[in-house]
């Protein structure tokens, strides 16, 4: 029996699980903390009025009351000398949010936001709901408990002041963080108000009014980030800054095939190295976002123990360890690709072999994809510290709570043996997340060393370290098969997904298919089978996971049917976008053609389709649905004669709602649109014997700046409720160059990257 | 023991000579601005100045560093505080996203905007190809650069 394969890897199925039950669960506790909140007030209220804090971890509640802060909820504390303070709940890994959630609650405070301080919040499930980053979540699921918080504040205050000046509610005002009374001609600011507020009751919920979206003043505006001025000024921010007195560096080696056991190591000569306190070897519990069999190393310095790590020798017992290799998995997928049906169906039509026969044109292709590492800039690392039978951390992660097999927790808590209540974890910024700081594995390699050692301990994982053991987007393969009708009318489509799984059972993360994949959603006739692979090596989300995929297949194999059918690109995704609908009402996880169709139109529009170009330049669109975002890009791309591509602009249009924080959200769009261009060009990892074989950034080539585009944003910003951007801007990016390419050359590329196709950047 | 000068002071430490800069300004002295991201010299995440001109400090022997005159992320505002105009535009600008390489994106745009105060985008591209931002915030690095340049021709700080 082989552990290693039957461990649960994070799949975007988990994360789906996860995300619905914590969206649940937080617009709950969104109620239930008001709620308690209000009941707790009312008995401080009669108990004199003094307001119990019980929303700040570790202040004494009396040195609390003693500032006379208003804290209607977890998130928001206004002094009496004016300064607000919001809690960001979410990790912030360079998505935004730390700035842009708060931004939310101070709209709907009427807070000016010069006035505001943003400070990261504790880890509390219970006071925030769900705290994670990913799947592009963070505003879709807090956009409503946020503004009510804000609105929730700014009622009391209005409340107060009114009281104060002895006049109705109805005729005081708000704006930038004072009550105002016009007809009296006063105001007065939120601190001076803050001790009359924090005596009232917190309203129902359901009583207080929110803003009209005609009324927001901060919320769309180009809002630069909260942490700006450490990051310019190299202030200690991110996970690997923790200092803490007395502190050890530690490095933890473990085989570079994944599931290798330690069959011996020269731990003595290790131990006796200068600067080196300890070396041993850690079991773990097989289970790969937790903690996998290794040596760790105890030092000084973090030089000292990079030193003992390259000076480490260890013989591994490979005996359940990955014999993965890329060449075979390719030539494996190829011939299963020669079939058009793969084992298992995900979604068919009774029409669709006679769709087919009866289509006056087919067309296949083969598409595919390799591996790619997640290369967070920062590697990975926490920092923990165990005194007694208590243990903290400080862990730039995309998932600090609990959120069973995908986080920490359970090897915190059943295998170091901690009492939850002992455990506190401290959410610190990370350099970069994209997915791989969901799983928690360098969290449960920090605890278990910690766990030996009598300092706290920093753990900080080499280059090496971060490509060998990464949680990969996976590689993957469609054949894919078109019919067209007589008009050059797209009638007909079959997408064999050929994949790889770890458990035997199911697709990894981007390893697996929606039954309502683009196009089965639109057409009458269409079918979505796969077939998988086993493989070892783990794999988990990377960013907008699937569709970063998907999108390069299926929306460069749309370009190659409207080609086929002597059809104008545009006009043909257009047609099969058809009439405007919403294809499951009220479902944000649904296409809405509509909006797709409405930022396809502005992305051509503005990027000038059909305009004349000189030879070897061309434009080339792609729409992509995910994440609730719907997105078209346009890119403008010139081959040049050594088949050198140079990517010049790229016009994008997004629909995701109103726009929280513009230069966010443009960020967002312009980093994807860079990320997506720096994968498809250059990354793919090869695996042999079980070994990834790309092991830093010399040979695993991350765009530079001489090869980044323009980029032109556009938003439509609909009265949907707004969504994440995160993930969506991305995937349309790899089909939009590889058209371009293809209209510019003639040659059209249907393995990633094009480096290996003969192209360079 | 060596002797450092560090964004104007001396400094005297005592670690092993093999010793990268980068390790002995993040663990030895504090100063955590610099950042670690490949260790070969190849992400720029670590550039700080020596004598002026940008270096990679995690491919940087200390030993070499000696009396040499280091200025970090630290050191690049005034004494008073005043942020460098580059500093200054990447805060209006909003270039950060996750921020890890900023600090040695900074550094590097510094040294050239020391030697060529007016760059073309040829000579950023140039300058900053030694710098990886996984984010992509190259866009606005460029804007910034531009931005900082004109500030300092009009007479802002440097």
């Amino acid at each position: 029996m082989n552990k290693i394969s039957k461990t649960p890897l994070p799949t975007e199925r988990d994360l789906e699980a996860l995300i619905e039950k914590y969206q649940a669960d937080a617009a709950k506790l969104t109620d239930i903390d008001l709620s308690r909140r209000s009941v707790l007030n009312l008995s401080a209220a009669t108990a004199g009025g003094l307001l119990l804090g019980f929303f700040t971890a570790g202040t004494p509640k009396a040195a609390q009351a003693a500032t006379g802060d208003f804290k209607p909820n977890a998130y928001i504390s206004i002094s009496p000398n004016g300064r607000i303070t919001i809690l960001s709940k979410n990790p912030e890994v360079g998505q935004g949010v730390k700035t842009s959630l708060p931004m939310i609650i101070a709209e709907e405070l009427d807070a000016a936001w010069s006035d505001v301080d943003v400070q990261q919040a504790y880890l509390s499930q219970t006071d925030f709901g769900a705290q994670f980053a990913g799947g592009s979540r963070s505003i879709p699921t807090n956009w409503m408990g946020h503004r009510q918080a804000g609105a929730t504040a700014r009622a009391m205050l209005v409340q107060a002041a009114a009281r104060e000046w002895g006049v109705a509610t109805a005729e005081c005002t708000t704006s930038d963080s004072a009550v105002i009374h016009a007809a009296s001609n006063r105001k007065l600011g939120y601190g001076k108000l803050a001790g009359a507020a924090a005596r009232l009751p917190v309203p129902d919920v359901a009583s207080v009014k929110l803003k009209d979206r005609s009324e927001f003043k901060l919320l769309g505006k180009y809002v630069t980030g909260v942490d700006n001025e450490k990051i310019v000024t190299g202030q200690p921010l991110f996970g690997i800054d923790t200092t803490l007195p007395g502190m050890l560096y530690a490095v933890y080696e473990k085989c570079p095939a994944t599931g290798g056991r330690v069959a011996s190591a020269n731990l003595e000569q290790i131990k006796s190295m200068p600067g080196v306190k300890d070396a041993f070897v850690l079991d773990g519990n097989d289970n790969v976002n937790q903690l996998m069999p290794g040596v760790a190393i105890v030092a000084e310095s973090t030089w000292a123990a990079f030193r003992a790590k390259s000076a480490l020798q260890v013989e591994w017992d490979e005996t359940d360890a990955s014999k993965d290799s890329w060449t075979d998995l390719s030539a494996k997928a190829e011939e299963l690709s020669a079939q058009p049906r793969g084992e298992k169906i995900i979604h068919t039509t009774d029409g669709i072999d006679d769709a087919f026969t009866g289509a006056a044109k087919t067309v296949k292709a083969f598409y595919s994809y390799p591996f790619i590492s997640h290369a967070n800039l920062e590697p990975q690392n926490c920092t923990a510290w165990r005194q007694g039978n208590k243990l903290e951390i400080w862990a730039p992660t995309q998932a600090p709570g609990n959120l069973g097999n995908f986080g920490a927790w359970p090897f915190l808590t059943n295998d170091l043996g901690f009492a939850e209540e002992n455990v506190t974890l401290n959410m610190i910024r990370g350099g970069g997340g994209f997915g791989r700081r969901l799983a928690n594995d360098s969290v449960c390699e920090a605890a278990a060393i910690a766990a030996r050692v009598d300092a706290p301990i920093k753990l900080t994982w080499t280059r090496q370290d971060d490509m060998l053991h990464d949680f990969y987007r996976a590689g993957g393969f469609h054949a894919l098969e078109g019919g067209l009708d007589a008009d050059g009318k797209l009638v007909a489509f079959r997408n064999h997904f050929i994949s790889v799984t770890t458990d035997g059972e199911n697709g990894v993360s981007g390893g697996s298919m929606r039954e309502t994949e683009f196009p089965a959603s639109v057409l009458a006739n269409a079918e979505i089978s796969q077939t998988l692979m086993p493989i070892k090596t783990p794999c988990g989300p990377w960013r907008a996971p699937g569709s970063n995929v998907f999108a390069f297949a299926i929306q460069s194999f749309i370009h190659e049917l409207a080609v086929a059918g002597g059809r104008d690109h545009l006009e043909f995704l257009m047609e099969i976008m058809g009439e405007p609908r919403w294809l499951d009402e009220n479902n944000p996880g649904a296409l809405h053609t509509g909006r797709a169709a409405g930022v396809i139109k502005l992305a051509a529009e503005k990027a000038g389709w059909g305009r004349e170009m000189p030879a070897g330049r061309a434009l080339g669109l792609a729409f992509y649905f995910s994440h609730s975002g719907h997105i078209a890009h346009v890119a403008e791309v010139s081959v040049e004669a050594n088949n050198k591509i140079r990517v010049h602009k790229v016009t994008v249009a997004a629909d995701v709602g109103p726009i929280v924080n513009r230069s966010g959200a443009e960020n967002q769009i312009e980093g994807s649109v860079i990320d997506g261009l720096s994968t498809m060009m250059n990354l793919q990892l090869n695996i042999e014997n079980g070994r990834i074989q790309e092991t830093n950034f010399d040979q695993y080539t991350i765009l530079r700046m001489p090869d980044a585009p323009e980029v032109e944003i556009h938003f439509i910003e609909s009265d949907f409720p707004p969504t994440g951007l995160g993930e969506p801007a991305l995937p349309p990016l790899a089909p939009a160059v590889a058209n371009a390419v293809f209209a510019a050359s003639g040659r059209r590329v249907r393995a990633l990257p094009f480096m290996m196709n003969g192209f360079s950047a | 023991m060596i002797s450092l000068k560090i964004n104007g002071a001396v400094q005297e430490v005592d670690v092993d000579p093999s010793t990268p800069l980068l390790w002995v300004l993040r663990d030895t002295l504090g100063l955590v601005g610099a950042k670690f991201g490949c260790g070969i010299a190849q992400c720029g995440a670590c550039t700080v100045h020596m004598n002026g001109e940008a270096v990679r400090s995690c491919s940087l022997p200390i030993s070499a560093a000696a009396d040499a005159d280091i200025k970090t992320i630290e050191g690049l505002a005034s004494a008073d505080g005043t942020l460098h105009a580059l500093q200054k535009a990447w805060v209006a600008i909003d270039v950060p996203q996750c921020g890890y390489c900023q600090a040695g994106q900074l550094m590097s745009a510094a040294a050239l905007l020391d030697r060529n105060p007016k760059p073309t985008d040829a000579d950023i591209d140039v300058a900053m190809a030694g710098n990886i931002c996984r984010c992509g915030t190259y866009v606005r690095i460029r804007k910034a650069i531009h931005q900082a340049a004109d500030e300092i021709a009009q007479g802002g700080a440097a």
